[in-house]
């Protein structure tokens, strides 16, 4: 008899590489990745050559010429003489802004609808259905048109407040406007203004903002470490004492003297000229965008909400029942933990998917990364292939920053298993 | 299943990387095997460019696209209109997509070396104003302190707004729009205070409304706007034909051809030039690829220069402009067509 294996090893065929098993695995990978490469290098070959027949190059060295254009709205001081990259920041900043809301409201109105859902109440539950399915069945594009479309024909020009007896008058005691351009809301003054931090590059922070957060994030450790206190004497003496005054009072009293200090007020807005002036301009392009991505992405969240709710069996809520827990309580202790962990991971992708789709923001004139950088910038320089690349970077790097920030939360609460 | 699914996404990509390559050899011998002209004109500028009621695209750009047409291919219909935005317009031409780009773009420095387009002539000499409603009480553009001005975004008109309020020290909010319809509905619901664009885009907007009078285009005139089509950079040839078609409308109305009596001028015309221009001496089409007719068939497709623009924008259309810097150098305009030798 032959040594089997030593026979195999000395007859190595080439057939061997696909019908061998050992090695079949191997020859795919390695035809697949040369595939890939030779798709690559085809692809930047075909950019290159390209680029070279329309005697055009590759460099970023636009983003520091002049813009010449102006943008409305802008987080940080920007004029049209101010370079690119100030704007591609500008609109950077704007499509934050617009994100962190719209993640936040349609968080909250998300979870409200998805518990709604399921209520018992059989009207409310089915208008909530009637809700989610008109919101998630029809383009977020379309939203937004039809929502600016309502801002723009039924609010009144700036014009209608104008006059003795004006066609529409401000509310909330003649402090908020409502225009189809934008709402005209207060701003803040102060008697004791107390300056400025410099942050470089022409951007401030008040010190009285700094202030205010400190107060704020201070007040909130307190508070933690009053209740972290409360706890310790209720598992010692089964009695808690009471917290909510202390609670209320580190939370309130420092911004309230910091209000004080500071003389604090409001500074109503006024008509003067062709606008509203003196106050705040929230213009509405923001207002429809983040109200359209919130409804949109809402939608959404209810389903997830519903579903990571549905996922606790019911056996979990009878047992707390059973235990003698209130509905309120069993919501709280039992089900939304367990819940949690099958709803954070689909959330991330809303979270991200609302982030890209505040993109959209051009239809409405929303001057977002896409509208600056990805718009006029591209335009006026018609640098495409620059712009383009350095936008998909851009939103790549913010999705990957939400993706991890949400990793992060997901592993504090999923199933711990011991 | 990952990897097949970027396979696929790697072929597609190569496909459409693919589609973009195949735009090699002249643009003239492309147009003359595909049989039909891509044209890129504006979404919808009444007068300029837009469908009428049947879906035929017509206005003063579109008689531009289809003289080429007819002095390339021998038929004024065989365009194929490619609509375009101001943010899309040049990459359609540099891209290929578009052969001619006749959609009312500016001819500036930047777009003419920077972005690789060659600009071969000026169809319409235009300047830009500001279309206010006549309740603001507004009489000028240095009153529009503080006011919301609606405008297209990646024209030079938003370059130009910015570079006047600043010179005036005047403050505004601009309100970024898309496209013109879009700019048309923001002002009319009274969401800007002023739309502001190419006083005969101003024009042709004003007389699509449906009380033009209630609104007035302001007297100043911010910028200087040589509108003219605009071809790829590189293919000189096809630059040369674009660029001669336009002169041939423009010479043909300076040597009062019209489509009306240029039959009759082909059998008896005595003016060398005339004779030139419509091919019965020289064979002046060959030098550019083309047959001794070209000119006869782009002013047939259309009518001459000065026809065309009093069918689409003239004063007895209801856009109602004026010829002014657009009339011939004869009679006090900028219109001065090279000679045909």
């Amino acid at each position: 008899m032959t040594d089997v294996s030593a026979s195999a090893h000395a007859s190595f065929r080439p057939s061997m590489l696909i019908y061998d098993r050992r090695y079949r695995s191997l020859t795919f990978q390695v035809i697949v990745f040369i595939l890939v490469m030779a798709a690559l290098w085809w692809l930047i070959g075909n950019t290159i050559s390209n680029l070279n027949a329309m005697g055009k190059s590759f460099d970023f060295g636009f983003l520091f010429q002049r813009a010449g254009y102006d943008i409305s709205g802008t987080p940080i001081p920007y004029t049209g003489n101010d370079s690119h990259l100030r704007a591609t920041v500008v609109g950077l900043l704007n499509t934050l802004i617009v994100s962190i809301l719209g993640c936040i409201a349609a968080t909250i109105l998300g979870v409200a609808v998805g518990v709604a859902r399921l209520s018992k109440n059989w009207l409310f539950a089915r208008l909530m259905t009637v809700y989610v399915e008109i919101f998630r069945n029809i383009p977020l594009l379309l939203w937004i048109l039809v929502i600016y479309a309502v801002f723009t024909e039924i609010l009144p020009a700036p014009n209608a407040y104008r006059g003795d007896d004006p066609a529409w008058s401000m509310i909330l005691f003649d402090h908020v406007a409502l225009t189809n351009r934008y709402t005209a809301i207060p701003t803040l003054g102060m008697d004791n203004d107390p300056g400025s931090l410099d942050l470089g590059a022409r951007v401030t922070v008040n010190w009285a903002t700094i202030a205010f957060v400190v107060a704020l994030v201070g007040g909130w450790f307190v508070r933690r470490a009053i209740n972290a206190h409360a706890q310790k004497v209720q598992d010692r003496t089964g009695v808690r004492p009471a917290t909510l005054w202390k609670n209320l009072a580190v939370m309130i009293l420092p911004s309230l003297f910091l209000i004080w200090y500071f003389g604090l007020h409001l500074l109503p807005p006024a008509l003067k000229g062709f606008n509203f002036t003196g106050g705040l301009n929230i213009t509405n392009s923001l207002v429809v965008l983040w109200l359209a991505l919130t409804l949109y992405t809402a939608a959404f969240i209810a389903e997830i909400v519903r579903a990571g709710i549905l996922a606790v069996s019911r056996g979990q809520s009878e047992a707390a029942f059973a235990l003698g827990l209130r509905p309120k309580r069993t919501m709280n202790l039992v089900i939304l933990p367990q819940a949690l962990r099958v709803i954070i991971p689909p959330l991330i992708s809303q979270y991200l998917n609302l982030t890209k789709n505040s993109s959209l923001a051009i239809a409405v004139g929303y001057m977002d990364l896409r509208g600056t950088l990805g718009g006029t910038t591209l335009n006026q320089t018609g640098r495409e292939l620059e712009a383009i690349v350095l936008m998909m970077l851009i939103y790549l790097t913010l999705s990957l920053i939400i993706s991890a920030g949400m990793n992060v939360f997901n592993s504090r609460v999923k199933l711990k298993e011991r | 299943m990952k990897k097949s699914v970027f396979l696929g996404t790697v072929a597609a990509a190569t496909m459409i990387a693919g589609m973009g390559m195949a735009q090699e050899g002249s643009t003239l011998s492309q147009v003359k095997e595909r049989g039909e002209l891509n044209c890129g004109v504006n979404t919808g500028l009444v007068g300029f460019a837009a469908p009428d009621a049947n879906g035929n695209w017509a206005g003063f750009d579109v008689a531009l696209c289809r003289a080429v047409a007819a002095a390339v291919l021998g038929d004024a219909s065989k365009v194929k209109f490619v609509p375009t935005t101001g943010q899309t317009r040049f990459t359609a031409v540099s891209s290929g997509e578009v052969d001619v780009l006749a959609r009312n773009s500016t001819w500036t420095y930047s777009r003419d070396t920077d972005l690789k387009l060659d600009f071969v002539g000026v169809n319409y000499y235009d300047g830009q104003g500001f279309m206010v409603n006549k309740e603001l009480g507004v009489t000028s553009a240095k009153e529009l302190d503080g006011a919301t001005i609606c405008i297209q975004t990646g024209t030079t008109t938003e370059l130009n707004l910015a570079d006047y309020f600043r010179a005036n020290q005047m403050d505004y909010t601009p309100v970024n729009i898309d496209s013109n319809a879009e700019g048309e509905q923001q002002y009319m619901a009274g969401a800007c205070d002023a739309y502001t664009t190419d006083a005969s885009g101003l024009a042709a907007t004003r007389a699509a409304f449906a009380n033009p009078e209630n609104h007035i285009i302001l007297p100043e005139i911010i910028s200087k706007e040589p509108l003219g089509p605009a071809v790829r950079h590189g293919d000189n040839n096809w630059g040369d034909i674009v660029r001669w078609t336009l002169n041939a409308l423009i010479a043909a109305e300076e040597y009062g051809v019209t489509s009306r009596n240029i039959e009759e001028l082909v059998r008896s015309s005595e003016n060398p030039e005339v004779q030139r221009l419509l091919g019965t001496t020289d064979d002046l089409g060959a030098m550019m690829g083309l047959d001794a007719e070209w000119a006869k068939r782009a002013i047939l497709a259309n009518g001459n220069y000065g026809e065309i623009f009093a069918a689409n924008i003239g004063e007895q259309t209801p856009i109602g402009l004026a010829r002014g810097l657009n009339a011939q150098w004869t009679q006090g305009g900028l219109l001065y067509a090279s000679p045909f030798r």
